[in-house]
């Protein structure tokens, strides 16, 4: 069987507690992963600053070239897997297999990866906005006539991280080239990614000391979140609950994404069906980026049916499908549970289900949660407001006035609308994390603009700097 | 001796172990309230029905409710009336903690323990420090009374590990840093003034916050006995290999209820698997199908903990434990079952705090 070791900066090593993760499809394992116990992560982490050393010793110029090649070979290359080796195909497969995630949407994710390792200077330049990057070399610099200084505040990045896409690990690569050591603990069902990212890095050059890989329990993950000066935690709300008061923990729970028309008089709704469906649907619906919401001023019913009528094509298909677009749940029971959740929330008046038919599906030996339109015509619906990892939307129409307040915290919304009043309003409140004006899927990502917060910023502290 | 004839002649010495016990609790003259009371319902006597370990069924399942909230002198065996009794709760994860009575129980059970322990690890006249739960547990007294039976003195570090537990539920991290740092400091304080101790007492979290501030070896610790939460084999080898090599490094396994079980002598072909073994006959562990705790699962197999005590001061017969292991064969240092790899049962362990100190 398949072995993940844990990796004790850039050391590979087998534990003796394994958890197999089994095939979605057949039951049998697939992978044997190794765990970190929480002690073994506490004692690694006091020789962190020697890592943060090794990697500080090469220059950002340098790092980002090893960031390119290791986007070349993250996405083509065969790389080692404790012994054996992992082909591109093989990865997609194994990913597939144990996340449930269509080969072709894990396949889009690979180059996802790669396209942020590759274009990783415009990445930094959207972070950074704009900063020599030599700066970090040197500590200090000199742009545009004024002096600048930023000094680095963590000796590594923590990263647990979630198993729903493996996009998402996009987000803590370029930690890389900002000279800061990772330390990531893996989703149980999605070890794959960080690995092989971690293997590209280091078949690129990087130095193998910034990149430890823990594998590990919920203490395990305490641990990296307690000890790492920065870390990301992606998780639902009892899992972040205890760190959303701790700054330096940066908090990814329910993205709440959604797409907000109001046009007046108008009725060109139905011109942005498609991009409504691409928000909610693509890459399965999984992703944080992906609209949760459509909050309309008027038409919400229409919208609603078309809408219901436009994703109930998207049906499922076996995972090896080509147009395969809706993933398979890992746990079965999960999908049931959500879906008689989503049932029961149905039989609170104000909303209603205009998706019909079965919503819990078999096929090819897997379990798929169908895409679901709920029309609500109460905003404090239960199900108004709410974020499931399958393609799941609630229309909800409300008063133009009560729009940005009923909402709530969104990560990315897309507001279609001429009213100067209403953007005036989205663009102040700080309840959305990035704001797109226009026709503008919430999958889109710009690579220049920082996406669920800012990498650099978290990482790194502008301070006062002369120089007598 | 070989082995089998050894495990025959141990499931003899139980058999008339448990006669004796019977026959103690149950008596008008000697035994406890409860279970004098509990016999009143029976429609047979235990002291005339119950001829060995086997016939114990006939007393059902001990439940742990009995030994939740008071009187709790209806467990003192009217023999031991004028003694001085002592009461120890267990952890208390689970609610209303349970408690039980004792008088010498923890002195015997941990006199029998130290002469498992080498004198090179544990050197008679070498000084103690328990860092571990205190409180209303047994530990610390029993730890204590180790300590002197061995000559030595034993120094102590307050931990309430409720509150421990408390941090833990509501995601109170910084306090419990805090808390553990406090703890640990105070632990140092002893190690770094007092050279004659020798041997310590700590949990396996305990362990590893203080291997992070101290050299153990180089203080002058020479065994240590580790226990009070679950340990698994990848943790035993993470101690032995990289938290204190060169230690005498023993895991234990007790409980209020139990006593304390010793660990199989480490033999590297058990590849760090931790094997307990009950002190025979005055403790029983026997691994049962979860869904049938009739059955008795087979050598390898996993199943769920049933423990019965039988000492004069606490007769508890096949009382269902919420922990899990796989079965081990007899040894020829202790031939009776043992229990590898113990662990909470694995449909408690989202729903309880567990072994946080």
């Amino acid at each position: 069987m398949i072995h993940i070791p844990i990796l004790r900066a850039g050391r590979s090593y087998r534990s003796l507690n394994t958890v197999r993760v089994p095939h979605i499809k057949t039951g049998e394992p697939l992978v044997e992963v190794s765990q970190a116990n929480r002690g073994l992560i506490a004692k690694d982490l006091v020789d962190i600053p020697l890592q943060k050393e090794v990697l500080g010793q090469r220059s950002v110029a340098e790092l980002l070239s090893i960031c390119k090649k290791a986007a070349r070979l993250f996405a083509t290359a065969t790389l080692p897997l404790d012994g054996t080796l992992q082909s591109p195909t093989d990865y997609i497969q194994q990913v597939s297999g144990t996340t449930g995630m269509p080969e072709a949407l894990c396949e889009q994710n690979l180059f996802k990866i790669q396209g942020v390792l590759e274009n990783i200077d415009t990445v930094l330049d959207g972070l950074t906005r704009g900063l020599d990057l030599g700066v970090l070399d040197t500590g200090w610099g000199v742009q545009n006539g004024r002096t600048l200084s930023y000094v680095c505040e963590t000796d590594s990045l923590g990263a647990v991280l979630p198993s729903n896409s493996p996009g998402v690990h996009s987000l803590w690569v370029p930690a890389i080239p900002l000279k800061v050591p990772l330390v990531l603990k893996p989703g149980r069902e999605e070890p794959w990614t960080p690995y092989r990212v971690a293997q590209a890095f280091i078949a690129a050059g990087a130095p193998t000391e910034a990149f430890s890989f823990y594998p590990t329990d919920y203490a395990g993950a305490n641990e990296i979140l307690v000890r790492c000066g920065r870390a990301m935690l992606f998780g639902g709300g009892s899992t972040v609950a205890p760190w959303v008061n701790t700054p330096r923990v940066e908090i990814h729970g329910p993205g709440r994404s959604k797409i907000i028309i109001h046009e007046g008089e108008q009725s060109n709704w139905k011109q942005y069906i498609d991009l409504i469906v691409e928000s909610v649907a693509k890459n399965g619906g999984r992703s944080c980026i992906n609209a949760s919401g459509v909050w309309v001023t008027t038409y919400g019913r229409e919208i609603a049916e078309a809408l219901a009528e436009h994703l109930a094509r998207i049906e499922p298909k076996p995972l090896d499908h080509p147009e395969a677009g809706i993933a398979a749940w890992a746990n079965p029971k999960s999908a049931h549970g959500i879906s008689s959740l989503i049932d029961r929330h149905l039989k609170e008046p104000g909303a209603t289900e205009l998706t019909t038919g079965d919503r819990v599906v078999e096929l090819d030996g897997c379990t798929f949660l169908r895409p679901t339109v709920i029309w609500c015509d109460d905003a404090e619906h239960p199900l108004a407001n709410i974020e499931f990892p399958f393609p799941f939307v609630s229309v909800v129409e409300v008063p133009p006035t009560q729009l940005v307040e009923a909402m709530g915290a969104t990560l990315v919304a897309t507001a279609i609308t001429e009213d100067t009043a209403l953007t005036r309003d989205l663009i102040a409140t700080p309840l959305i994390d990035r704001l797109n004006v226009g026709a503008i899927p919430t999958n889109q990502i710009s690579w220049d603009s920082p996406h669920e917060g800012n990498l650099f910023e978290h990482l790194y502290r502008q301070r006062a700097f002369q120089l007598g | 001796m070989n082995l089998s004839r050894k495990i025959n002649e141990s499931r003899k010495a139980l058999d008339a172990h448990v006669r004796e016990i019977v026959k103690w609790h149950f008596s008008p003259r000697t035994g406890c309230p409860f279970w004098l009371e509990f016999a009143k319902n029976l429609d047979f006597d235990p002291r005339k029905e119950i001829g060995g370990y086997a016939d114990l069924k006939c007393l059902g399942h001990f439940e742990d409710e009995w030994l939740r909230g008071g009187p709790v002198r209806r467990w003192v065996p009217k023999a031991y009336a004028n003694e001085p009794i002592y009461v120890f709760e267990t952890g208390g994860s689970t609610g209303v903690p349970k408690s039980r009575i004792s008088i010498r129980d923890f002195h015997i059970d941990y006199e029998l323990f130290s002469e498992s322990l080498s004198d090179e690890g544990f050197p008679t006249g070498s000084d103690w420090l328990m860092l571990g739960p205190t409180g209303p547990r047994r530990l610390r007294l029993a730890v204590e009374h180790l300590a002197q039976h061995r000559g030595g003195i034993c120094f102590h570090v307050d931990l309430d590990p409720r509150w421990v537990n408390q941090l833990v539920r509501y995601g109170k991290n910084e306090e419990l840093d805090a808390y553990k740092n406090h703890v640990i400091s105070q632990a140092l304080n002893v190690l770094r003034a007092h050279e004659n101790v020798q041997c310590l007492f700590t949990t396996p979290k305990l362990l590893e916050a203080l291997c992070e501030k101290i050299s153990l070896p180089k203080v002058g610790i020479k065994g240590i006995f580790c226990g009070g939460t679950e340990m698994d084999a990848q943790f035993h080898r993470f101690a032995r290999e990289e938290l204190v090599p060169g230690i005498d490094f023993i895991p234990t396994y007790g409980n209020t209820l139990m006593g304390l079980a010793a660990c199989k002598p480490f033999d590297p072909a058990d590849n760090y698997a931790i094997i307990y073994y009950p002190p025979h006959p005055r403790a029983i562990i026997e691994l049962v199908n979860p869904e049938n705790p009739e059955e008795l699962v087979d050598y390898g197999e996993t199943g769920r903990v049933m423990l019965t005590t039988l000492t004069k001061e606490f007769f508890m017969p096949r009382f269902l434990e919420r922990d899990e292991a796989e079965r081990a064969e007899p040894i020829p240092e202790y031939p009776w079952d043992g229990v590898e790899n113990l662990r909470l049962l694995t449909e408690l362990q989202e729903s309880v705090v567990v072994g946080v100190y």
